[in-house]
């Protein structure tokens, strides 16, 4: 794990191409993930603080926790 | 020499059958060098025919700028869109002018390849092409090589991610960018995808000049571009019109209802037109406040007895069934929002519930699939219930109209095909 950074900024993006709906995210995340009507996350889209711990480490477990390996958390200021 | 401010430039000495090499030189000169093809360009002002209207020249310097020792230009002539036919036009009247600009292109950002891509249906086209490709070769064996292919006809086929995953010898399905821009690649080189009408653009632009190129248009949107005028038309046709000309006259010029209640603009992700706003100029900065766009140049015109709500269900249940199934915002909301349509245009109890789902669920699909098919059809029917939002009120008291009641409808679609009879390879 090593030293964790605690500026810039992180969203949850999903491929909505491999996601097939198995509803994990929206369990494990429910602070940044709803789930539509057919069972598709819709992520919340306004980025998130590094430094907000609890949130980021729900992302984390979404992004390991997702059976098609759909989500994934990208850190706003490397691109 | 054409002069720089009349019309037809695209559809000059157009005739019933493509024109030979030798013709085409004779009409429009040989092609010549270019100083700075990509200034040229930016000066110009052209932006891509395709639908999104991006800057040729952003896209062009975007492709050089990448190093790669392999590139490919494709030419996108699948023209997916029903009710457009200016690619089919093009290709039937001038494919040399694609090709040129296409050659152009591909010495300016380093190609040594071109592919040109016609839908597989399109028969006239692949014989006009495979044609000119032929006319080519067998004058000179430089410059970059020419391949013909012949994709499936799907709505999303065109697409230039899907395009470009076809040609790298898989299925043509939209693939997922995760950030943009984003460079598509053919087995790992680089492609620049250009519509076909833009490449025409090219071409002239390369031989006359960005200055000759304003002479027509506005200062924003310069140059002419085609249209397809279909629905309450004597005769559908392709025309070729200048940019920022009244969207009446163009009506008046086809010959079509020139009082309608709406026109489609765009295509069939593009938005409804209220007939109230017909004066207003053809091109992208004054269509912008009303929410529309130039499109594919697609105007499909509704006569005032016709049902607006009955042919936007019709073209969204069409739309819903070519939908790669990809994504499940796209495979499950778009025949949502057909099904929604059909409660609100064919009354049922479950009119006013449905009616407000069909708000909810566009807010929902929006921006969600991996292309912008769901996007293109979310916006189509948002302008719909807005356009005839009087229609709708009046649907969802139980109170059709009796436009919906006739059985000539006015938007083309194929026919709808089975799911599992779509071919993809």
């Amino acid at each position: 794990m090593g030293v964790r950074r605690r500026t810039g900024l992180f969203i949850l993006q999903v491929n909505p191409i491999l996601c097939d709906g198995f509803g994990h995210c929206a369990e494990l995340a429910p602070e940044l993930v709803e789930i539509d009507e057919w069972g598709y996350p819709i992520i919340r889209s306004e980025p998130v603080s590094l430094g907000d711990t609890d949130v980021y480490q729900s992302a984390r477990y979404a992004e390991r926790g997702c059976p098609r390996r759909a989500l994934r958390i990208q850190r706003l200021n490397e691109k | 020499m054409i002069a720089s401010s009349t019309l037809p430039r695209l559809m000059h000495d157009a005739g019933s059958r493509p024109l030979s090499l030798a013709q085409h030189e004779q009409t429009f000169a040989a092609t010549t060098k270019v100083g700075s093809l990509v200034d040229e360009l930016d000066a110009s002002g052209l932006t891509g025919r395709g639908g999104a209207g991006f800057p040729t020249s952003v896209k062009a310097r975007f492709i050089h700028d990448q190093r790669s020792l392999h590139k490919y230009v494709v030419v996108n002539a699948m023209e997916g869109e029903p009710a457009s036919h200016k690619d089919q036009t093009l290709l039937n009247a001038h494919p040399h002018l694609i090709l040129d600009g296409a050659e152009y292109l591909a010495g300016l950002v380093g190609a040594k390849n071109i592919a040109v891509c016609v839908a597989r249906d399109n028969r006239a086209g692949i014989n006009a092409m495979e044609r000119a490709i032929h006319e080519r070769a067998r004058r000179s064996l430089r410059g970059p090589k020419l391949d013909l292919h012949t994709p499936p006809q799907r709505y999303v086929a065109g697409e230039e991610s899907a395009l470009t995953h076809w040609l790298d010898d898989n299925e043509s399905l939209p693939q997922y960018r995760r950030t943009r821009p984003h460079v598509l690649r053919i087995a790992h080189a680089p492609v620049l995808v250009e519509n076909a009408e833009t490449l025409a653009n090219v071409a002239l632009i390369g031989r006359f000049g960005a200055a000759w190129y304003r002479g027509l248009g506005t200062s924003i949107s310069p140059g002419s571009t085609l249209v397809s005028v279909s629905g309450a038309v004597n005769h559908p046709n392709v025309m070729e019109t200048e940019l920022g000309t009244p969207i009446r006259t163009i009506l008046a010029f086809a010959d079509a209802d020139t009082d309608p209640q709406a026109v489609l603009l765009g295509g069939y992700g593009g938005s409804w037109l209220s007939g109230e706003h017909l004066d207003v100029p053809y091109c992208n900065e004054e269509l912008a406040a009303f929410g529309v766009s130039v499109g594919a140049g697609v105007l499909v015109v509704l006569p005032r007895k016709a049902c607006g709500i009955v042919e936007t269900q019709r073209v969204v249940q069409w739309m819903a069934n070519e939908s790669a199934r990809q994504c499940g915002p796209c495979a499950f909301g778009l025949p949502a929002l057909a099904d929604g349509l059909n409660h609100v245009a064919r009354p049922t109890r479950d009119a006013k519930q449905a009616l407000q789902q069909l708000e909810e669920r566009c807010a929902t699909i929006k921006g969600r699939g991996a292309c912008h098919h769901p996007d293109g059809v979310v916006q189509f029917v948002r302008s719909a219930l807005e356009v005839f939002s009087k229609d709708v009120a009046r649907h969802v008291q139980g109170d059709a109209c009796k436009g919906s009641l006739e059985s000539r409808r006015y938007a083309t679609i194929p026919q709808l095909e089975r799911a599992e009879e779509l071919i993809w390879e």
